[in-house]
């Protein structure tokens, strides 16, 4: 590898940035599907009737036991095949983002039980039903202790999105690949390039989430690192 | 009409039974005193009276309303019953003012401004309009409980349950939540009050109960429960508690 590589790489840059920016869409959603579907599996898998809690522990042991690409092929594949015609973007928001809400869905079940019982009884004693006292005492409380777990979550899938790559979503390990594939020296520094990139995000992911985390910080009230 | 009536009210936990049919009337304006050994059913009555802990078997009746009818809304029921913790329960993300306000906006449903109005008032009750902004961690077991006791009274309830609200202190801070106990009691709030602090049953309860066992043993008022109890076992148990626990206040 010489310096000429390096200066070679640099109009492939703007694909590359195409390129992580669908893997910043990703990231996106399926982070988002995964907070809903997560919290809601918690609620359910805490606060539900048995039998619904037991469908979220199955639904939580699924997704978590399944590897990512194998669940990227079921989705993308296995949907169209039973006639629901899904673009490789959208199943793999699809495949990542539950199995992400599975994960998810452990921070926050471990943070909701992690509150104790008196909280629940005081929010009921002044006259709060029980889907208020989760939502004005219980959540407020649980969410915030979930940040630390949060932000790993975070991290994982964001290096999951070259995942999607396997699904033929034009992301930027694809981009990478199409490059490489036009100019074989460039491997190296392509590759460098896209771990730079990720490294870039990681770090300003991390950087927003201990904003958040300080900024919500209550006294008496710490996440656990 | 009686504000508040029990009516034989029992609960099992598994085999044992810890209320074996309770009755108690109580008086609006009367302050009740609550006695007895530990395990004996008393934070359990408390919490069956506004069906935190759902009892098996028995009547509650707060006027004219049986609370322990399926058909009334225990939402609204508990909204007109405080309740004091021993370990205060106050909300862990919530300033005090936040705690106290909390009941008014999501429960009664009032107006944001005047919500922090009223609380801001009950703060200043208790004394501490100047700690609003505190969380709770910020804040000393006794300043927390006479958040709780403001976080009760902003609610305008027809009666307020003491569970054992000073057990959980340090002794120079049982001072402070007695004496803010004392005045409501004398402005006339309707209060059932477990504790152990005799001082405070002797000057402001009209009346003390002593629970042993799941039942109640006697009841009277404090001069007749101290100097002449007609069963001996609360005369036993009063001069041990008053032994154990002086007469702080
Ligand atoms: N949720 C519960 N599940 C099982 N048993 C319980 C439960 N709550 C209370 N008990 C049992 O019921 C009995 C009465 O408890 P309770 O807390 O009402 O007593 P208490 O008079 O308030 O005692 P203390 O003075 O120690 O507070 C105890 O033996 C206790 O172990
Ligand atoms: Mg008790």
């Amino acid at each position: 590898m010489n310096l000429s590589a390096w200066t070679e790489i640099a109009p492939h840059i703007p694909v590359l940035l195409r390129g992580i920016l669908v893997n910043i869409e990703l990231l996106l959603g399926l982070i988002s599907l995964g907070l809903g579907v997560g919290v809601v599996t918690a609620l359910v898998e805490v606060y539900g009737p048995r039998p619904l809690g037991w469908a979220a522990g199955a639904y939580t042991w699924f997704f978590r036991g399944v590897p990512e690409i194998v669940l990227l092929f079921l989705f993308y594949f296995g949907l169209s095949q039973f006639g629901v015609p899904v673009s490789a973007f959208f199943a793999a928001v699809l495949a990542l983002g539950l199995r992400s809400s599975a994960y998810q869905a452990q921070i926050f079940r471990g943070a909701l039980q992690s509150i104790p019982h008196g909280q629940m009884m005081a929010a009921r004693a002044l006259g709060l039903g029980r889907v208020k006292a989760i939502a004005y005492v219980i959540l407020p409380q649980a969410l915030r202790l979930s940040l630390a777990g949060w932000s790993n979550e975070f991290s994982s899938v964001l290096k999951d999105t070259t995942l999607a790559w396997g699904i033929g979503v034009v992301e930027v390990m694809r981009q990478a690949s199409y490059i490489r594939a036009r100019n074989f020296t460039l491997t190296l520094p392509i590759y460098i390039t896209v771990a730079l990139m990720f490294l870039v995000l990681t770090y300003v992911g991390n950087v927003a989430i201990g904003l958040a985390e300080r900024r919500l910080r209550v006294p008496g009230l710490e996440g656990r690192r | 009409m009686a504000l508040l009536r029990v009516e034989n009210l029992h609960k099992r936990y598994g085999h044992e039974e810890v209320l074996k049919g309770v009755t108690l009337t109580q008086e609006a304006g009367e302050t009740k005193v609550v006695i007895g050994p530990s395990g004996t059913g008393k934070s359990t009555l408390l919490r069956c009276i506004n069906r935190l802990t759902e009892p098996d078997q028995g009547q509650v009746w707060l006027e004219d309303l049986e609370i322990t009818s399926r058909r009334s809304d225990i939402n609204q029921i508990r909204a007109k019953i405080g309740f004091v913790f021993q370990d205060f329960n106050l909300f862990t993300h919530l300033t005090a003012l936040d705690n106290v306000r909390l009941g008014l906006t999501k429960v009664r449903r009032m107006p944001r401004a005047a919500a922090t109005d009223r609380a801001m008032a009950e703060l200043d009750r208790v004394g501490l309009a100047a700690k609003a902004g505190a969380y709770p961690a910020q804040l000393s077991g006794g300043q927390q409980q006479r958040v709780s006791i403001a976080r009760a009274l902003a609610m305008d309830p027809k009666l307020i349950l003491f569970d054992e609200p000073t057990s959980a202190l340090d002794p120079e801070l049982i001072g402070e939540v007695l004496s803010v106990m004392i005045q409501l009691a004398r402005d006339g709030m309707t209060m059932i009050v477990v504790t152990h602090e005799m001082g405070f049953a002797r000057s402001v309860a009209d009346e003390i109960v002593f629970m042993e066992g799941g039942v109640v043993v006697e009841q009277g008022p404090p001069e007749q429960m101290f100097r002449s109890p007609q069963i001996p076992r609360t005369g036993e148990f009063l001069r041990k508690i008053s032994e154990l626990y002086g007469e702080s206040s």
